[in-house]
């Protein structure tokens, strides 16, 4: 039951739903609802009104352009990213991802947009995103712009985006031939968020060792990150099972970990070099493959 | 202020004034009367509520009415055709699915969708297909033989029966 009276509207632009944003009162965007619902209800959000965006249908799209960019438009669903085949082929890590958020009914209405614009620690999209070197595109009163993945994370709900910015998609930069992804996460056993999730985006070279790589990792810290210092231990190697090992083993060097009753930091440090190590492998066997 | 919608609920179309405020499954309970579908939680974890938006199983107490405007409901009362149990029903009962039978609506849902994308499900699948419907009575093993052996039934009378829903994009 929500108590909180709003009012409602769904415009079929995205510069009439901008414009809605910037009117008078509270106005929040309401996408698959998975995560603002659920505050209504406890009344930790009391938007005065809701601007709905399922009728601007070329948000909900998923389309490959000439230089190989993948465009997922922010309303594309948890379901959809899983079962779609481009992105199961060159962004498996994020079909992946995608396809271990929540549970079936959560995925049928969830959308990557309202993943990455509500920005949950343990939420799953933002791994395979950063990993990826995605960039989120943006549409506010002074027009549209685009945000590098790795500065849009701020922290715990916090991103670059603001107020009156509508997300309108994702756009993941083509990937270079021999690279391989994949995201290995250990969910909570009765939310099913990441306590850690892993992304990781490997590229090797003709004679099999690792040219570059990537990993995101989520759930583990204030927000997001790139363990910057597992990639550059892996890159140059042969990509073996010592050389993936000794990488992972830093994936989770200078964070602030998270601490709840599921998993202590210390434990949450060492989840994710597990994971790290996990992801890893699955990635470059894919890239060898 | 009151929104004008109409909702189509297992093939009739329903056009009424509700409140932005309203969930569906209150609208399906309390506006319409269908109260085949249950509220178990409120907060999107027991999968009680589960309804097919335009093909789709969908927690119904996560989804405001006016979003519904315009889209496609099956309920568990839209299963059944002419009197005759939909496969899913008739497993529940042969199987023993359930006890008490409070999950059983959101659960039966939750299959249908799943089956009909995934035919010939393994065990395994079909333990993940139903990780938002949570069960505190039976206990999940009948449920997951329930599931299977309707899959069984389905697969043999593919094309007998018309599906619950439009296909739909995944
Ligand atoms: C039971 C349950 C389990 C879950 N488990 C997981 C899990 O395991 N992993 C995981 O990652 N997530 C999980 N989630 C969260 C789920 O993935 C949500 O779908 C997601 O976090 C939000 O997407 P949404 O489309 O539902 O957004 P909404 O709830 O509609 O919006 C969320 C926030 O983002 C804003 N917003 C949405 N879209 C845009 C946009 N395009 N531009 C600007 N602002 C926007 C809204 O204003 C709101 O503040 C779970 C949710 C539930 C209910
Ligand atoms: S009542 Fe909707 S998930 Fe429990
Ligand atoms: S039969 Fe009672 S909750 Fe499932």
């Amino acid at each position: 039951m929500i108590t909180h009276p709003f009012t409602y509207q769904a415009p079929t632009t995205i510069e009439e739903a901008v414009r809605a944003l910037g009117g008078a009162g509270e106005a929040k965007v309401i996408a698959g609802g998975h995560s603002l619902l659920p505050l209504m209800k406890l009344g930790l959000a009391q938007p005065e009104m809701l601007v709905d965006l399922r009728r601007i249908a070329s948000l909900g799209e998923i389309r490959t352009e000439a230089d190989g960019t993948i465009a997922i438009g922010a309303l594309a669903t948890h379901r959809v990213i899983t079962h779609d085949q481009t992105v199961r082929a060159k962004l498996t890590a994020l079909a992946e991802a995608a396809g271990e958020v929540g549970d079936l009914q959560v995925r049928a209405r969830g959308t990557i947009g309202g993943s990455l614009a509500h920005a949950d620690p343990a939420a799953d999209e933002p791994a395979p995103t950063i990993a990826f070197d995605a960039t989120i595109r943006a549409v506010g009163p002074k027009g549209q712009r685009d945000i590098r993945a790795r500065d849009y994370f701020k922290g715990t709900f916090e991103t670059a985006l603001a107020a009156n910015e509508i997300l309108v998609e994702i756009r993941f930069p083509a990937q270079p031939a021999r690279t391989g992804s994949a995201y290995a996460k250990f969910a909570h056993p009765a939310s099913r968020f990441a306590v850690t999730g892993v992304a990781a985006v490997v590229t090797i070279k003709s004679d099999g060792s690792v040219e570059r790589a990537a990993l995101g990792v989520t759930g583990a810290a204030a927000a997001a990150y790139r363990a910057t210092e597992a990639e550059r231990a892996l890159t140059g190697t042969k990509g073996d099972a010592k050389a993936i090992a000794a990488a992972a083993a830093k994936a989770a060097d200078g964070i602030t970990a998270l601490s709840d009753l599921v998993a202590s930091s210390e434990y949450r440090k060492h989840l994710v070099t597990v994971y790290a190590r996990r992801a890893i492998e699955r990635a470059i066997e894919r890239a060898r493959a | 202020m009151p929104h004008a919608v109409a909702v189509t609920v297992n093939g009739t179309s329903y056009p009424r004034e509700i409140e932005p405020t309203l969930l569906l499954v209150e609208y399906l309970r309390e506006t319409l009367g269908l109260t085949g579908t249950h509220v178990g939680c409120d907060t999107s974890q027991c999968g009680a509520c589960t309804v097919l938006v335009d093909g789709r199983a969908t927690k119904a107490c996560t989804m405001l009415a006016v979003q519904a405007d315009g889209a496609e409901v099956i309920t568990i009362e839209g299963l059944a055709k002419n009197g005759d149990m939909h496969p899913i029903q008739r497993a529940f009962a042969k199987e023993h699915a359930l006890q008490c039978g409070f999950c059983t609506p959101g659960l039966m849902i939750t299959a249908v969708d799943f089956l009909e994308r995934n035919p010939s499900p393994s065990d395994a699948e079909i333990r993940h297909a139903i990780k938002g419907n949570l069960c505190r009575c039976t206990g999940y093993h009948n449920i997951v033989n329930a599931i299977r052996s309707a899959s069984a039934e389905m697969r043999q009378s593919a094309g007998a029966r018309p599906k619950v829903a439009a296909e739909v994009k995944r």
